[in-house]
């Protein structure tokens, strides 16, 4: 049985989006940026995914810029508009402690290479970030807001329409880390008052090493890949023409499906919420519930046992997830996002993140709420931890 | 993050030997790992006349390579010498187990130092002084 509840890692191409794809490898070659007539093949694809994306997001075409992936979306947009900032003498970001890596190591590299000064916004311990909080933070040197639509780990969904409206009030660019939320929620950035924002298609069920940054109309930030006049002259490279081929399609794919993506998956994942919390003693979910968390996230701490563990426990038995445990990490810290959120260090070593996608069904479900019981009990049985624990309930 | 660990580690993580407690154990420690958290705990039966280790259980919090060391451990001390237990290392753990990834050798150092407090643990109870505890890195 091979149970894959790991779709927040990444998603399989899907059959459609790599048929898509193919003549754009041998048969359709073209640089686009030649001259002769077979190019314009090329050129028209690029321009057609252009279309899909935009229209997905209820932007203008214009306004979308293809990049390597999200990781790049995102470098791009800070690294851009922090540098453009500061030549009017503002060098301060506003971000969250529960961003991605792609923004908070690119914020650290901010401050040093470029002095920059930057705030990590708390979270609550659903994991929302506060818009009053927002509000406190800015001051006339602030360059840039940057708060993701929701988290790649718990789920948490976060008000990007009330932080979006607040930075207009107060002319200061908002960009929004949305590579997990394109993949399963409605996007419109104008309505959401978004300035920027990055997304990648192998979230999506679309290949991998591509992605996008929407940037408003009017917003220059600096260039960040250097060289030739592609993407409009602002992101240099010969294009991934069948890699954006198939973003563009896989991201009208996922448009006419989305209302009964989000219905099924969330009613799949409140199952095994519930599932967990009745099979489970001292499980705790992470995150947000109902419509403030992303529908395919499922993240729960399980006192007393470590998360490597149960990922191992559960690879035997077929099943692929993912946890925030220190043993798990190459730095041996717990996951960043759930300290953030007030875990304690033994809560976030027991974290279990399963999150489902059009891979899932009912009986894969059904299977986990069957063998977790019994892994958790097994690895509890044997921890020094659990046994404290208990002692200290009675 | 990735880990293929040995056929061995896996066995000992997926069928740990010595799980558990012993009641009124001669000789019990505990050791915390404080690159990320981990707890082991040890229990010794030492025979009185011959100082043999004759039974030995354990208790782990930590990721499989924890397990899997706490697991080689208890085996290659049971049936040894109080004084033979004292001498093994946390690489002749490893080395038991047909290797560790590198990140992962500080979870063997928890098996090396939860026996030693055991041990001294024992030393006291039978009126012997303790034997000072090197703590090293991996
Ligand atoms: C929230 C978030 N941002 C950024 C990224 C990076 O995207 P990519 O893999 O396309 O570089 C990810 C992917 O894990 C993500 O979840
Ligand atoms: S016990 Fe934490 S990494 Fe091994």
């Amino acid at each position: 049985m091979f149970v894959y509840l790991d779709h927040t890692a990444t998603t399989p191409t899907s059959p459609e989006v790599l048929q898509a794809m193919t003549p754009y490898f041998g048969e359709i070659f073209g640089n686009p940026s030649s001259v002769y007539s077979f190019s314009r093949k090329s050129r028209e694809a690029i321009s057609k995914a252009r279309g899909q994306v935009a229209d997905a997001l209820n932007a203008d075409s214009s306004e979308i810029y293809f990049t390597g992936s999200g990781t790049e979306a995102d470098n791009w947009a800070l690294k851009g508009t922090l540098e453009k900032g500061k030549i009017a003498g503002k060098n301060h970001i506003i971000t969250t402690a529960i961003e991605h890596h792609a923004i908070l190591h690119t914020c650290e590299y901010l401050k040093k290479v470029e002095g920059a000064e930057v705030t990590y916004l708390p979270v609550d311990s659903e994991g929302f970030v506060s818009v009053d909080d927002v509000r406190k933070a800015i001051t006339d040197k602030t360059a840039l807001v940057s708060v993701m639509f929701a988290n790649n780990e718990v789920g948490t969904i976060e008000p990007v329409a009330e932080i979006g409206a607040l930075c207009h009030e107060m002319n200061i660019p908002f960009h929004t880390d949305a590579v997990q939320a394109a993949a399963h929620l409605k996007i419109d950035v104008k309505a959401m008052n978004i300035d920027m924002l990055s997304m990648s298609a192998h979230k999506m069920y679309g290949p991998k090493g591509v992605g996008a940054l929407y940037m408003r109309k009017g917003l220059r930030p600096e260039n960040f890949v250097h060289g030739g006049a592609q993407e409009h002259g602002r992101r240099a490279s010969t294009e991934n023409i069948a890699g954006i081929v198939g973003f563009g399609a896989a991201m009208e794919i996922l448009q006419t499906r989305l209302a009964d993506d989000i219905a099924v998956n969330s009613a799949r994942r409140d199952k095994l919420i519930a599932g967990i919390l009745e099979r489970i003693p001292h499980a705790k979910l992470n995150g947000a519930t109902g419509n403030h968390r992303l529908p395919n996230n499922i993240n729960f701490s399980f006192i007393g046992v470590e998360g490597e563990t149960l990922l191992l426990d559960l690879d035997a038995k077929g099943i692929s997830a993912s946890t925030g445990s220190a043993c798990s990490s190459e730095s041996l810290d717990p996951s960043h996002v759930l300290l953030a959120l007030g875990l304690k260090h033994e809560m976030a070593h027991g974290s279990l993140r399963f999150t489902i996608g059009r891979l899932t069904d009912d009986k894969q479900i059904d299977y986990v709420l069957d063998v977790l019981p019994e892994i958790v009990a097994r690895r509890r049985a044997m921890s020094p931890l659990w046994e404290d624990y208990i002692k200290g309930e009675k | 993050m990735a880990l293929d660990y040995s056929k061995k580690v896996m066995d000992h993580f997926m069928n740990p030997r010595n799980v558990g407690e012993i009641e009124n154990a001669d000789g019990v420690g505990e050791a915390g790992n404080p690159k990320c958290g981990d707890i082991m705990k040890i229990y010794l039966k030492v025979n009185p006349d011959t100082k043999i280790i004759e039974d030995v259980k354990f208790k782990t919090f930590g990721c499989a390579s924890a397990i899997a060391s706490s697991s080689m451990a208890t085996e290659l001390i049971k049936g040894r010498t109080v004084e033979e237990a004292w001498n093994l290392t946390n690489s002749a753990v490893a080395e038991a187990l047909d290797g560790l990834p590198p990140i992962k050798m500080h979870c063997s150092v928890l098996a090396e130092e939860a026996i030693h407090t055991a041990l001294n643990d024992y030393r006291k109870k039978n009126g012997m002084a303790e034997i000072p505890m090197e703590h090293h890195e991996d």
